[in-house]
C-alpha cells in the first residue's frame, strides 16, 4: 500500500494535505483498495459548514457505500468536480484525486492526525 | 405425510439416521421447553384440494362481482379492461415464483422487463428514470415525500386535500414518525387554489403535492404549481394516473421532479385493493435520492447486452439505517401486468383507451345533468371521473342501482364533509352506452327514487 | 444469439393490438373537454408489436428465468418453498379478483370474513392477540409493527424511547426500517454463537429504549436458546420485543413468538406461507400484536358482528393507514388457501421436514466447506468458502456461479455479514430427499473441483444465457431505460 510522505492521516483512512489554511482531503491507497471498483463519489456543497468528524461525501463501490468523514472543522470551498463523471480517479491515484477542501476553522486540530510513519504502524496494526 | 411435502417416512427415517438422531423432536433441542407449544395449533381441519376449492367458492360467492355488476366505482381503483394475454404470462412460472433477480445470469427474464416498465414508466411520465415498483400509489407518494425531505432537507411539505384521502392517510401516518410535517391545502372549485398555496409556501417547503387528475377527477394546472413551488426551491411532487397520460401532458413536461402513482390500472386486477403497482419515476438529478430498486443495462465478458440490479448502495441490504428506503419486496409481478398491458395496447392503444374512457365520461355527466337531477358540482375540466351533485341522497341511488346490477359512484360526503351531496363517478372504456343510459334511466328520475335515508 | 431484443426495438410504426371496442357513445372534439395546453404533442413512446409479437417476446423473456418450479432454490432466508397452483386458481377466482375495494360491505362479507378468518389463524400460529393484514411487505410489516411501538411509548408518557435495539447479524431491511419509523439504531455485537449477548443487552437497554429487534432463529439458522431472559431483560427496562418472521418457517406449531416474550411480530406471507415472490413481489408483510397493543394497529380492523363482517375505523390510538384499502388482498387469499389446506399439523409438518432437510444438508456438506457452527441448525444453515478462498482463490461468488450451470439457484451469498464467503442455505420442506441429494453431489462436486481446477471454477457460469455481467459499468453510468437511437 502506497503512503506518501508529507500528509496527514486520519483512523478512516482519509489524507489531508495542507496548503496555508486550507486542507486537501481524499481518501488513501489503502481505503480505495479495500473498497476495490469505485463508482460514485458524492460531494459536499461548496460553502458547507462542517464539523470535526462530519460527514462531508460519501464513496461508493458497487456493493458498499463508505462515508468521507471530515477530521477537520472548516468551510467547504472547493469540491472536486471531475470525480463527478471519473470516480475511477480515486482508484487510479487515490492521492491526486481530493475529494474536497476545506479552509479550517482551527489548525490544531491538524496535530490530531497521523503522519505517514504512524499511518502505516496503523495500518500493520489493522492488518 | 401432508401436501406440498415429497419425502416419505421411510426417506425421513434415512435422514434421521444419517444425522444419528433417533427422531424429529431432537432437532429442535435448542429451543427451551417453556416456550415450545405442547398442543396442537386450534385451525380447522386440513382440506383436501376439491374441499379446498369447494370453500373458497363459496367464501368468493358471498362477494358481489365486477362481472355481475356494471362499475361505476373508482375513487382510486378502476374497472379497465385487462386484454386476455397478460394473464396468460403473469402464469408463467419463470416470472411468478421467482425471487428477485440477485443472480443476473438466471434472472434476464425478469430483470430486462423490469428495464422495459422502467423505460415506459419515464415515457408515460416524462422523467429520466424509474424505480422497479413501490407497494400502492400511496406508499410510492409517501416515499416521495420522504426523499423530497431529504433532497431538501426540509421538513415541511404542502398536500392538497384533492390528493385521494386514504394517500394522505398515509402520508400523515408516515409523517407522524419520521419527522416531517404535513401540511394541507385548500382546494376551490374543484381544483388546486394557488392562493391558498402562496399562503403557506415558505423557505421551509421540501415539496408540494398535488394529484392531476384529482380525486374528484379534475385535471390540475400542474405548470402553475410546480412554478410557485419551484420560485421557493421546493419539489413539485405529482400523483398521476397513468391511462390518462395517453392523452395529457405528462408531469415531466411541466415541471415535476418526483412523479409517482398508483399502477393498478395498467392490467392490474382490482382484486379488493391489492396487490397493486406504485410507480415512481425521478429526474437525473435525484436519481441517487430514488428509494427501491433499479435495474440497469450492462454487458457480460463478450460485450453482450444484459441487466443487472443497480445503484444498489442507496438500498437497505447495503445501506442499512442510511439506506434511501426500507423498502426489500416490490410488486415486481403487478410491474410485470403493466409491462405487458402497456405492450398489448401499444403506443395507438392507450390513447384509444385514454380516449374511450374520456368521451365515455363526458357522455355520462352531460346525460346525468340533462336530467334535471343533478347539477354540476365543479367546473374544471375532468378526464374519466367526474362529480355531480344530486338532489337525493347519493347512498338511496347506490341501493337503488344494484337493483340494476349497476355499483353506482363514491360518495363523496364519506371523506368531504362540505360535499355530502356529491357523488363521483368513474367511466371507463368498460362501460357500455347502454349502461350509462341505464344507470341515467334510473337516477335520473326524481319521481321513482326511494328518497332518503343513509347506509 | 445471447442478447435478447428489447420489446422497443420489435416495434414497427402503425402496428396494434385491437384489444378495445370502437366509442359507442356521441364522440365529442377533444379541444371541447379539455384545454389544448393540457393534451400531449407527442405520444409516449409505447411499443408497436401484435400479439404474437409480445406474446413471444415475454416468453422468450421467461425463458431466461429461473423459478421455483424450473429448479431446486435454496436461498437462505427466503424460503423459495413451492406455491401451490390451486391458489393461484382460487386467487383468480372472480369473488376475489373482480371485487372493488369500496363496494359496500354488504357485498364484500367474503373478502371480509377471509380477512378476519386470516387475522385469527395467524394470530393462533404467532401466539398475538390480534393481526393487520395491511402491510403490503415484510420491510413495511417491521416499519408498521416499530411505528405501533412507537405509538404505545408515547401513550404511556414514554416518548423519549427513541432507540432500538438491532444484532449486526439482522437483515438490512431491520435499521431501514427502525429509521422510517423515527428510530435511532444501536446494533450490538452477536456472541461467538451468533445469539444475541446477554451482557451487551443488558448494558445497552436504559429509559431511550423503545424495544428490541430479533429474529429468531437468527440469520445463521440457530435458536436463540436465552430467549426468555432476553425478553426479561428487554421487558424488565421497559422495552419491548420485535419478532422478525423471516425465518418462521422453522417453528411453525412448534414454538411461538408470543410464547416466547415477542410484543409485536411480522411474518412474510410471501415467504412462510406458500405465496409466490413474482420476481420481487408482490408480497404480504402482516404485523400482530399482543393485547395491549391491539388499539394502536393500522385502521381499519375487520371485526365479526355476529357473522357479520365489518370494518372499524373508530380506534382513536391507531397508528393510522400504512396502504391504501386493505393490503395485498389476493396475496392474502393465497395464504388463507394454503393454511386451509394445511391444517395444524401439516404446518408443523412443514416446518420439521424443513428443519430435517437443512441439517441433512448440512451434515453432508460440512467436510467439504468450512462449516463456521458446527451444531444443529434449524430451517437454514450458513456455509463458508473460506477453506476454497484461501486454498484456491475461489469465492463464494464464484461458486454460486457454478452451481448456475447445474440448474440450480445458488444460497444467499455474503449474508449475513458476520461469516466470511458465507453461503445460507434453506432448501424448505417442498423439496424430495432426491433432489437434495443431487444438490449435495453438485456442491462436493464443485468443491473437489475447486482444488483440481480453479481456474476452470473462477470462470462460471458456462451455460446460462450471458456471461458475468459488469456491475462496475452499470453503476459508474447508469443507464435506466431505453433510448431511441437517432
Amino acid at each position: 500500500m502506497k503512503v506518501l510522505e508529507g500528509l496527514k492521516y486520519s483512523k478512516d483512512h482519509e489524507w489531508v494535505r495542507v496548503e496555508g489554511n486550507k486542507a486537501y482531503l481524499g481518501i488513501t491507497d489503502y481505503a480505495q483498495s479495500a473498497m476495490g471498483n469505485i463508482v460514485f463519489v458524492e460531494l459536499p456543497e461548496e460553502g458547507a459548514e462542517v464539523g470535526e468528524g462530519e460527514s462531508i461525501g460519501v464513496v461508493e463501490s458497487v456493493k458498499s457505500a463508505s462515508d468521507l468523514y471530515s477530521p477537520l472543522s472548516g468551510v467547504v470551498v472547493e469540491i472536486n468536480e471531475e470525480l463527478e463523471d471519473m470516480p475511477e480517479k480515486i482508484n487510479q491515484e487515490p492521492y491526486e484525486s481530493w475529494i474536497a477542501a476545506v479552509e479550517l476553522n482551527n489548525a490544531e486540530e491538524l496535530d490530531n492526525l497521523m503522519g505517514a510513519d504512524d499511518y502505516i504502524k496503523f495500518l500493520e496494526g489493522e492488518a | 405425510m401432508s401436501r406440498y411435502i415429497p419425502n416419505t417416512e421411510k426417506q425421513q427415517k434415512d435422514m434421521l439416521d444419517v444425522l444419528a438422531l433417533a427422531s424429529v423432536e431432537e432437532l429442535f433441542a435448542d429451543i427451551p421447553k417453556d416456550v415450545r407449544l405442547e398442543r396442537k395449533l386450534d385451525l380447522p381441519d386440513a382440506m383436501s384440494e376439491m374441499e379446498l376449492i369447494t370453500h373458497m367458492q363459496k367464501l368468493a360467492s358471498k362477494n358481489g362481482n365486477l362481472n355481475e355488476y356494471a362499475c361505476f366505482l373508482g375513487a382510486g381503483a378502476y374497472d379497465h379492461y385487462i386484454p386476455s394475454v397478460v394473464g396468460h404470462i403473469l402464469s408463467r412460472q419463470e416470472f411468478y415464483t421467482a425471487y428477485t433477480p440477485y443472480q443476473p445470469e438466471i434472472s434476464q427474464g425478469v430483470l430486462q422487463a423490469i428495464f422495459e416498465y422502467q423505460t415506459m414508466i419515464c415515457e408515460l411520465t416524462g422523467m429520466d428514470a424509474a424505480n422497479a415498483s413501490m407497494y400502492d400509489g400511496a406508499s410510492a407518494l409517501a416515499e416521495a415525500v420522504v426523499m423530497a425531505c431529504q433532497a431538501t432537507r426540509r421538513k415541511e411539505v404542502l398536500v392538497y386535500k384533492t390528493v385521494h384521502p386514504e394517500t394522505r392517510a398515509v402520508l400523515h401516518t408516515y409523517a407522524r414518525f419520521n419527522g416531517s410535517k404535513i401540511i394541507e391545502v385548500d382546494y376551490k372549485d374543484g381544483s388546486a387554489d394557488l392562493k391558498a398555496l402562496e399562503e403557506k409556501i415558505s423557505s421551509d417547503t421540501a415539496a408540494v403535492v398535488i394529484q392531476s387528475p384529482n380525486f374528484f377527477g379534475a385535471i390540475e394546472a400542474l405548470g402553475e404549481i410546480g412554478e410557485r413551488a419551484h420560485q421557493k426551491k421546493a419539489l413539485l411532487i405529482v400523483s398521476a394516473d397513468p391511462i390518462s397520460l395517453g392523452i395529457l401532458k405528462s408531469p415531466g413536461e411541466l415541471g415535476a421532479d418526483i412523479v409517482v402513482g398508483e399502477g393498478q390500472s395498467l392490467g392490474n386486477a382490482i382484486s379488493f385493493g391489492g396487490p397493486y403497482l406504485g410507480f415512481f419515476a425521478t429526474t437525473q438529478r435525484l436519481v441517487r435520492k430514488m428509494p427501491g430498486r433499479v435495474v440497469g443495462e450492462t454487458t457480460d465478458q463478450n460485450g453482450s447486452r444484459g441487466f443487472v440490479l443497480t445503484l444498489q448502495t442507496r438500498e437497505q441490504h447495503i445501506r442499512r439505517e442510511k439506506a434511501t428506503s426500507n423498502i426489500c419486496s416490490n410488486q415486481a409481478l403487478n410491474a410485470l401486468a403493466a409491462t405487458v398491458y402497456l405492450t398489448a395496447l401499444g403506443k395507438q392503444g392507450l390513447k384509444q383507451a385514454a380516449m374511450l374512457c374520456m368521451q365515455k365520461a363526458h357522455y355520462a355527466y352531460e346525460e346525468l345533468i340533462k336530467t334535471g337531477q343533478f347539477t354540476a358540482c365543479f367546473s374544471a375540466p375532468f378526464f374519466k371521473e367526474f362529480a355531480v351533485r344530486s338532489r337525493r341522497p347519493v347512498e338511496a341511488l347506490n341501493r337503488e342501482l344494484l337493483k340494476e346490477k349497476i355499483i353506482g359512484g363514491y360518495a363523496l360526503g364519506k371523506t368531504y364533509c362540505e360535499l355530502k351531496d356529491s357523488w363521483l363517478l368513474a367511466v371507463t372504456e368498460k362501460r357500455t352506452k347502454e349502461e350509462i343510459d341505464r344507470l341515467v334511466e334510473r337516477v335520473g328520475n326524481g319521481e321513482t327514487g326511494i328518497g332518503g335515508g343513509t347506509v | 444469439m445471447k442478447e435478447k431484443k428489447l420489446i422497443f426495438e420489435l416495434s414497427q410504426p402503425g402496428r396494434r393490438g385491437d384489444a378495445l371496442p370502437q366509442c359507442d357513445v356521441p364522440e365529442q372534439d377533444i379541444n371541447r373537454l379539455i384545454p389544448q395546453d393540457y393534451i400531449r404533442e407527442s405520444e409516449p413512446q409505447l411499443p408497436e408489436v401484435s400479439e404474437v409479437d409480445a406474446v413471444r417476446h415475454f416468453t422468450a423473456l421467461s425463458q431466461r428465468n429461473h423459478g421455483v418450479d424450473s429448479g431446486f432454490y435454496p436461498l437462505g432466508s427466503c424460503t423459495m418453498k413451492y406455491n401451490p397452483k390451486v391458489n393461484e386458481d382460487i386467487a383468480r377466482f372472480d369473488g376475489f379478483s373482480k371485487v372493488h375495494p369500496y363496494q359496500q360491505e354488504e357485498m364484500v362479507q367474503g373478502c371480509l370474513e377471509l380477512l378476519y378468518r386470516t387475522d385469527k389463524m395467524l394470530s393462533e400460529i404467532t401466539g398475538m392477540a390480534r393481526i393487520s393484514l395491511q402491510p403490503a411487505a415484510g420491510a413495511h410489516g417491521e416499519m408498521t409493527g416499530l411505528m405501533i411501538m412507537r405509538a404505545y411509548h408515547e401513550q404511556r408518557g414514554e416518548g423519549q424511547r427513541t432507540k432500538i435495539i438491532i444484532p449486526d447479524s439482522a437483515h438490512g431491511t431491520n435499521p431501514a426500517s427502525a429509521v422510517m419509523a423515527g428510530f435511532d439504531v444501536i446494533e450490538v455485537t452477536s456472541d461467538e454463537r451468533g445469539g444475541v449477548d446477554l451482557e451487551s443487552l443488558k448494558a445497552a437497554m436504559n429509559e431511550e429504549v423503545a424495544g428490541l429487534m430479533l429474529t429468531n432463529p437468527n440469520t445463521l439458522g440457530l435458536f436463540d436458546e436465552n430467549i426468555v431472559e432476553i425478553a426479561n431483560i428487554v421487558h424488565e427496562a421497559g422495552g419491548l420485543l420485535y419478532y422478525d418472521g423471516a425465518n418462521a418457517n422453522a417453528i411453525m406449531g412448534i414454538s411461538r413468538p408470543g410464547d416466547m416474550g415477542f410484543d409485536i411480530v411480522h411474518l412474510n406471507l410471501h415467504k412462510t406461507f406458500s405465496t409466490p415472490h413474482g420476481g420481487g413481489g408482490p408480497g404480504s408483510g402482516p404485523v400482530g400484536v399482543k393485547e395491549e397493543l391491539v388499539p394502536f394497529l393500522p385502521v381499519p380492523v375487520v371485526e365479526d358482528k355476529g357473522g357479520t363482517y365489518f370494518q372499524d375505523y373508530d380506534r382513536p390510538l391507531s397508528v393510522g393507514r400504512v396502504k391504501s384499502f386493505y393490503g395485498n388482498f389476493g396475496v392474502i387469499v393465497k395464504a388463507y388457501a394454503y393454511i386451509m389446506s394445511m391444517g395444524a399439523e401439516g404446518l408443523r409438518n412443514a416446518s420439521e421436514t424443513a428443519v430435517l432437510n437443512a441439517n441433512y444438508i448440512m451434515n453432508e456438506l460440512k467436510n467439504d466447506y468450512l462449516l463456521p457452527y458446527d451444531r444443529l441448525c434449524m430451517h437454514e444453515f450458513v456455509l463458508s468458502a473460506q477453506k476454497q478462498k484461501d486454498h484456491f482463490g475461489v469465492s463464494a461468488w464464484d461458486i454460486a456461479k457454478n452451481l448456475l450451470d447445474g440448474g440450480y439457484h445458488p444460497p444467499t451469498i455474503y449474508f449475513p455479514l458476520i461469516v466470511k464467503e458465507a453461503m445460507m442455505i434453506e432448501p424448505t420442506e417442498t423439496e424430495s430427499k432426491e433432489t437434495l441429494d443431487g444438490f449435495i453431489e453438485k456442491m462436493k462436486h464443485i468443491a473437489q473441483e475447486a482444488a483440481k481446477d480453479p481456474e476452470k471454477v473462477k470462470g462460471a457460469p458456462y451455460h446460462t444465457v450471458i456471461g458475468r455481467l459488469d456491475e462496475v459499468k452499470a453503476a459508474r453510468t447508469p443507464v435506466l431505460k431505453w433510448e431511441r437511437l437517432g
